[in-house]
């Protein structure tokens, strides 16, 4: 095995960007491990945990390329660092003159401009957020790695601003229609929605638009908002415009647990809101009393089926019941599980799917473990390998830091997909899948031949591998929602249109074991 | 009063996006108004020299 790199000075890519040219390095036959990113202080520490160490690698700067390729041998270094304009030319990102470089020259080209969205590296972002609110434009904050200091004076600072701060780590808003970020194609209706979980917010729009319902606007706030430091500063303003918003007929509010002072605020607050309200608080186990106009829903589900009956909607009256086809199903899959097999393991893309589906469990009295777990006691010592029943947010920073997130590239899901069809203990394989903008345009084209393989390997162990899945999406979505969902019912898997709904189903598959 | 909040919910959007290429052309196939920046770390990512250029600044 060998290594080599090559700098090149002045080169600025964006990071999606780059991991496609990862992802085309690590095609070539004979390399091992590869990274293609720049020269800031956290990417050159990743080179140095891969053992790529140099002095130039030291002296590079945040505006530097740097691409290093671990290979079986030094041939196949030189051949791709060789090659390496061929990959970037490939990747179509040619630098342009006539694009501007900051946002000062991009306000001077579009001085009407009312909101910034940002997805630089997080070490930057608040500094760029700030002058966009100082310069009067609301702010999508796509970029983590915010410091929670950054975010609270972001947030005091467009306060006293009257704008709005979606962010920071925001996947996901719709703004009159219009998606921002990660997000699905909604008809335009009266249902108003505030998330501070990015794949939740997705999951709740796209399922009022599959019940024939349309949505005012999704507000993403980021994951941090309703912590007892931010205090919900960007949920408050976000609440407050859309109780003034005449589209707007009922406010739904989606969330992991909330800190406490700050939930307690929102009840307080919903009970001066003029429109009726939602709340969702996944994972939130203490009782929140439904008042004259807040009722509370457990999963996302019921949060769509209470808003629709707001609105005059209709949506299935029951999300936890099953229909006798699907009882019957539940009872055929079992029959074929080898002696062995017992186990549940899931792998999500989607970081609310995830949880959902851990509170889902728990409430079924199955005890579950996870990289991301609803309480501390059942965190996996090591994300990468399952302990019993198991769920993992393969979004999680153990997963991305440096690599493509499951939402865009399915190649971690892939391999882990593998490794778990190789334990004969494993029953169940329960997965996630979201379309929508920005999204691969493929999700389940890329993980199904390793469906496909891993339900060979069950049979192999003379058993039989339960697949159960939930596409999150609409039929207006460029991926194509039913083709997407035909694949994967042609290779034997069974979907559900709600993550919640295919946990139940798997949680009613594990009664007994 | 109608704040800036109010006029994003109730007026087209025009945006200014500074880094995912990705997220200008989604919303270009909306037709939505967008700058693509092709932002790069100013003074070169030195943070004291980003410092010392806001005060200047």
């Amino acid at each position: 095995m060998t290594s080599g790199f090559v700098i090149r000075k002045n080169q600025y890519y964006d990071s999606i960007f780059l991991m496609g040219i990862s992802k085309r390095i690590s095609d070539v036959p004979g390399v091992q491990q590869n990274a293609v990113l720049m020269g800031s202080e956290t990417n050159k520490g990743l080179l140095s945990s891969i053992g790529i160490q140099d002095a130039q690698i030291d002296a590079a700067q945040p505006n530097d390329l740097i691409v290093a390729v671990i290979a079986d041998t030094p041939e196949i270094v030189s051949e791709v660092v060789g090659k390496l304009d061929e990959y970037l030319l490939g990747g179509v990102q040619v630098a342009t003159t006539s694009n501007p470089h900051s946002l000062g020259e991009g306000l001077a080209q579009k001085p009407n401009a009312n909101l910034a969205v940002i997805s630089i590296p997080g070490e930057y972002a608040a500094r760029e957020a700030h002058k966009a609110l100082e310069a009067g434009l609301n702010v999508f904050l796509f970029s983590d790695n915010v410091s929670i200091e950054d975010e609270l004076s972001l947030k005091q600072f467009a306060a006293e601003k009257k704008l709005l701060v979606m962010g920071p780590d925001c996947g996901t808003s719709l703004i009159g229609g219009v998606g921002i970020g990660f997000a699905n194609v909604v008809r335009k209706g009266s249902i108003g929605a505030i998330g501070a979980a990015g794949t939740g917010l997705q999951e709740f729009t796209s399922q009022v638009h599959n019940a024939g319902l349309g949505i005012s606007h999704a507000i993403g706030t980021g994951g941090h908002d309703l912590s007892n430091q931010i205090g919900g500063l960007t949920i408050f303003s976000a609440l407050d415009a859309l109780e003034a918003d005449p589209q707007t007929k009922v406010i739904t509010v989606i969330s992991k647990p909330p800190g406490a002072k700050t939930l307690a605020r929102l009840i307080e607050r919903f009970k001066t809101c003029a429109k009726p309200e939602i709340g969702c608080f996944l994972g939130v186990r203490a009782e929140i009393k439904d008042t004259d106009t807040f009722q509370r829903a457990s999963t996302i589900d019921e949060a769509v089926r209470l808003a629709a009956k707001i609105i005059g909607g209709e949506t299935a009256s029951n999300e936890t019941a099953f229909t006798p086809a699907e009882l019957e199903l539940i009872s055929q899959e079992k029959a074929a599980w080898g002696s062995e097999q017992k186990y549940l393991r899931g792998l999500f893309a989607g970081g609310t799917f995830c949880y959902q589906s851990q509170q889902i469990f728990r409430d079924a009295g199955i005890v579950i473990h996870s990289n991301a777990p609803l309480e501390s006691k059942y965190k996996l010592a090591d994300s990468h390998r399952s302990l019993e029943h198991a769920v993992v947010d393969m979004g999680a920073d153990e997963y991305t830091v440096g690599k493509p997130h499951p939402m865009i590239d399915g190649t971690q899901r892939k391999q882990r997909i593998m490794a778990e069809s190789h334990d004969p203990q494993t029953a169940i394989l329960l997965l996630d899948f979201i379309l929508g903008y920005n999204a691969s345009m493929d999700p389940v084209g890329e993980l199904l031949d390793a469906i496909i393989e891993a339900k060979k390997i069950a049979q192999k162990h003379s058993g039989y591998l339960s697949v159960v899945a939930s596409i999150c999406g609409t039929d207006g979505d460029p991926q194509d929602l039913n083709l997407q969902s035909r694949m994967l019912q042609e290779a034997g898997v069974i979907v559900f249109h709600s993550n919640a709904r295919a946990a139940i189903f798997c949680g009613e598959l594990l009664k007994g074991y | 009063m109608q704040t800036k909040i109010d006029e994003l919910l109730h007026t087209p959007l025009i945006v200014i996006n500074l880094g995912l290429r990705k997220f200008a052309e989604s919303l270009e196939e909306q037709e939505i108004e967008v700058v693509q920046v092709d932002w790069v770390p100013p003074a070169g990512g030195d943070k004291d020299m980003l410092d010392l250029l806001d005060q200047l600044l």
